[in-house]
């Protein structure tokens, strides 16, 4: 339960791009083509479930005060957690090296479609936000950081893969010269956000859910019924998306 | 400008407007769009950037000559995530509650594509004064983008700048609020940003038309 309760929650109510802002650049740079931007968006499911769960356990065993107990009690005090940044982002690049050169021995057609991604991945925030969310919010267990990583992956998939075909499809509409391009790529992620903000009132029994008074019942009703309407518009896009993936 | 040659001097105002790493380039969004609900850490982020970028490009370009370019990128990442280090120790030290507040963003900076983007663009070419006059014309480029965006988001969303009361007391109803003024609470929600940056965007292809893009 709590490792479904992750999944969901990190592919669409934490979604990388949509909440936190997180792999923007590329997300914003790659989004030109459907199959470029599926091609990247794989890279980025596969290198965030390999980096997260290494990097939970350096933070477990090295980084965190008191993690080098392991050592022997006179360790106990280390507080090595400046060293995190570091760290991570070693771990992070040496895996994405290391994975580029696996593919390319072992299947270079798929080096081939992704082999310019791979090195920009390095450098995507997306992969060093994911270990850096992992260590600010406790993730508990090995496997919940590895459900961690798989799912912030696959909700930046999801998000790169949404825009890339409204970008596809924007191209033959009018748009005001000075915003064709970027500026309506913006205003567009910024209005899918806001969609996917509807997403928020899928987690039921929260801590910080706020009990329904009879004062704001009211109020609460209207709200979902807007909330509604938007998972209406979202379940349209999303097989608009689908249809063009076809 | 007598310190600076005219060459010098095109370095640090070009990024300000029409080579900005945010509108033009594309660099460096994430951590633009994520932190600037309010004035404040818009402006330390915008800080930390400028010397995190000038002293990354001059150490990278003084090491230019002697960085294999096959691990290059791995270089330029410790280099990046040293000086991210010492920025993140000293919010820590002098302004704790800032540092909780900009949460991941502080370490974020390292992987903010203005950063690479730049070490890779002009520092792995150019002497040292150059970039370092490079690296504080972009990084001020970046802060400026993240300055207009938060001032329009702190002002329009909660009213107040750096935390001040500008429009007047929503509960008295003083100021603007005596008119039937009210804040739009909308604006402190992450997609805004978005959206904000957008309309930025907007006003400046449509004053410069050469940056246009093709659709």
């Amino acid at each position: 339960m709590e490792h479904l309760e992750l999944f969901f929650k990190s592919i669409f109510v934490d979604n990388m791009v949509f909440a936190t802002f997180l792999g923007m650049c590329s997300y914003l740079a790659v989004s030109k083509k459907v199959t470029t931007a599926v091609g990247l968006g794989a890279a980025v499911i596969f290198v965030l479930a390999v980096t997260v769960p290494l990097n939970w356990l350096l933070d477990q065993y090295i980084l965190q005060p008191g993690a080098l107990t392991w050592l022997g009690a006179e360790y106990a005090d280390y507080d090595l957690s400046f060293l995190s940044f570091i760290l991570f982002i070693a771990t992070i690049a040496t895996m994405v090296q290391l994975v580029e050169i696996v593919v390319e021995r072992f299947s270079p057609s798929l080096y081939n479609s992704l082999g310019i991604f791979l090195p920009l991945i390095a450098v995507n925030c997306a992969i060093l936000g994911g270990s850096l969310f992992m260590q600010s919010r406790e993730i508990e267990s090995f496997s919940l950081a590895l459900n961690y990583g798989v799912s912030s992956g696959i909700g930046w998939f999801l998000a790169i893969l949404a825009i890339a075909a409204i970008r596809e499809k924007i191209r033959y509409s009018n748009v005001p010269a000075p915003l064709r391009g970027l500026g309506i790529t913006f205003i567009i992620t910024g209005l899918m956000a806001i969609g996917f903000m509807s997403f928020g009132g899928m987690l039921t029994g929260g801590d910080d859910a706020v009990p329904a008074t009879e004062g704001n019942a009211a109020e609460v009703g209207v709200i979902e019924k807007v909330d509604l309407e938007i998972e209406e518009d979202n379940k349209t896009a999303q097989a608009e998306v689908s249809e063009l993936k076809n | 400008m007598g310190l600076l040659s005219k060459k010098d001097a095109k370095l640090i105002l070009d990024p300000l407007a029409d080579d900005n790493p945010i509108t033009i380039q594309v660099l460096g969004i994430c951590s633009a769009l994520a932190i600037t609900a309010q004035l404040k850490p818009s402006i330390v982020m915008a800080v930390s950037v400028i010397f995190v970028l000038g002293i990354g490009n001059v150490v990278i370009s003084l090491m230019r000559n002697i960085i294999p370019s096959k691990i290059r990128i791995i270089v330029q990442l410790i280099v990046v995530a040293t000086l991210v280090i010492i920025v993140d120790q000293v919010l820590k030290a002098f302004a704790y509650e800032l540092s909780k507040e900009l949460s991941v963003f502080i370490g974020l900076i390292i992987t903010n594509c203005i950063i690479m983007g730049r070490f890779e663009a002009f520092a792995l070419g150019n002497g040292p004064w150059r970039s370092f006059l490079d690296g504080i014309g972009n990084a001020l480029g970046y802060g400026v983008i993240l300055i207009i965006v938060g001032f329009f988001r702190e002002l329009l969303g909660s009213g107040t700048l750096l935390g001040f009361a500008v429009l007047g007391d929503p509960v008295e109803k003083t100021g603007l609020y005596a008119m039937g003024y009210e804040n739009n609470g909308f604006m402190l929600l992450s997609p805004m940003a978005l959206i904000v940056v957008g309309l930025i965007i907007w006003v400046q292809r449509s004053r410069n038309k050469a940056l246009i893009e093709e659709n």
